[in-house]
């Protein structure tokens, strides 16, 4: 089954048709969730407007570990079923995932301040959520490390593998230990313990975060794809020059 | 073996050892991985104890009506309603800060009271406008205040 998806020509046969429905769902959604969110939604009832941060917060945070599953499962792909096209999916993934969690771990630093009373805490939350950062950065670092492109996907593959360990401390750290972090409040066993109102633009900004995501991924995967292409011609040029020459 | 199932096998491997290695670090490191004690947690550890020497966290909920606070000096009681820790703070205060609010308190732990040098508010999972919350107070189902 892998190997059908990771054929080249399929995975742009398919994703040619997808990624017009991502871009458009993305714009809308988003738009449609700023409009809300920043506008057409009340106020917290002890966070004032503050709470506004909690539309990009929430689903940066949900990217960020998300995207990491993504990065970790196309590694282990890329490790056991050594498919070129999963390498490409991770090298794609790296620089998103990062990009999220720097946004997360920004926003969060900006509700901090006025409702906790500071920037940073070294809860088990917050650190976490660093630490997947640097992994993040760590793979992106280690991909492009070797002069052979191969050992950098292997050891970086290696590295995203071992990175998993840190989600499931990340999503269970404000249930495991005392934290600054409040706990979920959206996925809960008794449900939401958001607003309707406030429900609603959340809701929109995670389905257009999501595809906003996927799409950039897509387009990341394509470029890569059409670069390997461009450097197999300069080099078989190369080669017909060479015997040319000879 | 077909030499992608061994990778597969190792692979697994790996991932459910080092689980078991970060289960293991993180129980022993548990005291430290904690962000703050309730009073009730500081009792059961260190006991009678008057004076502790390391700076130490403590959260819980500011008691009702044992606020004081004289220019700048804030005194009040942290309470996990089954302890309680009175705790003097010198400085400014979070906005949140309010008596039933959940707070945590940094200091030192000097005759069974804390000295406080940072004071943060805690936030609940709980979101709504503020005519909910009053709806929800009026109607005596209100109990975002208690749960922390």
């Amino acid at each position: 089954m892998f190997d059908w998806l990771a054929n080249p020509n399929r995975f742009n046969r398919i994703t040619n048709k997808i990624q017009p429905i991502l871009l458009l769902a993305s714009l809308i959604t988003i738009i449609l969730g700023l409009y809300f969110g920043l506008y057409d939604s009340p106020k917290d009832y002890q966070q004032g407007h503050a709470v506004r941060i909690m539309y990009v917060h929430v689903p940066s945070a949900w990217l960020a570990s998300g995207l990491y599953l993504l990065l970790a499962i196309s590694s282990i792909f890329y490790i056991v079923w050594k498919h070129p096209l999963a390498d490409l999916m991770s090298r794609s993934t790296a620089p998103i995932g990062a990009l999220f969690s720097l946004l997360t771990l920004a926003t969060g630093s900006l509700w901090g301040k006025p409702m906790w009373g500071t920037w940073w805490v070294w809860d088990a939350r917050l650190t976490s959520m660093l630490i997947l950062f640097f992994f993040y950065l760590g793979y992106i670092l280690l991909s492009n490390a070797f002069e052979r492109k191969i050992d950098g996907s292997k050891s970086a593959a290696v590295l995203a593998i071992v990175g998993i360990i840190n989600l499931p401390i990340i999503k269970f750290s404000v249930d495991w230990w005392h934290t600054l972090h409040q706990p979920s409040s959206l996925l809960k066993f008794d449900g939401p313990t958001i607003d309707g109102q406030m429900l609603l633009p959340l809701v929109l900004m995670i389905i257009g975060f999501c595809s906003f995501a996927s799409y950039i991924i897509i387009l990341n995967v394509k470029t890569k794809l059409i670069e390997k292409k461009c450097e197999a011609l300069i080099l078989k040029l190369n080669l017909n020059e060479i015997s040319n020459i000879r | 073996m077909k030499p992608k199932y061994r990778r597969l096998v190792i692979i697994t491997l790996i991932i459910i050892i080092l689980g078991i290695a970060t289960q293991l670090i993180l129980m022993a490191l548990k005291d430290n991985i904690i962000y703050f004690y309730s009073p009730n947690d500081l009792k059961l550890k260190y006991g009678e104890t008057k004076n502790i020497k390391n700076k130490i966290r403590i959260g819980g909920l500011v008691l009702e009506d044992s606020v004081i606070i004289e220019n700048n000096k804030t005194t009040f009681i942290i309470t996990d309603r089954s302890h309680q820790i009175k705790v003097y703070f010198d400085g400014s205060l979070p906005d949140l800060f309010r008596e039933g609010q959940g707070i945590i308190a940094e200091g030192t732990f000097i005759k069974n009271n804390l000295i406080a040098s940072q004071v943060l508010a805690k936030h609940d999972e709980n979101y709504m406008p503020p005519e909910v919350a009053e709806a929800l107070k009026k109607n005596g189902v209100w109990q975002g205040d208690i749960k922390q």
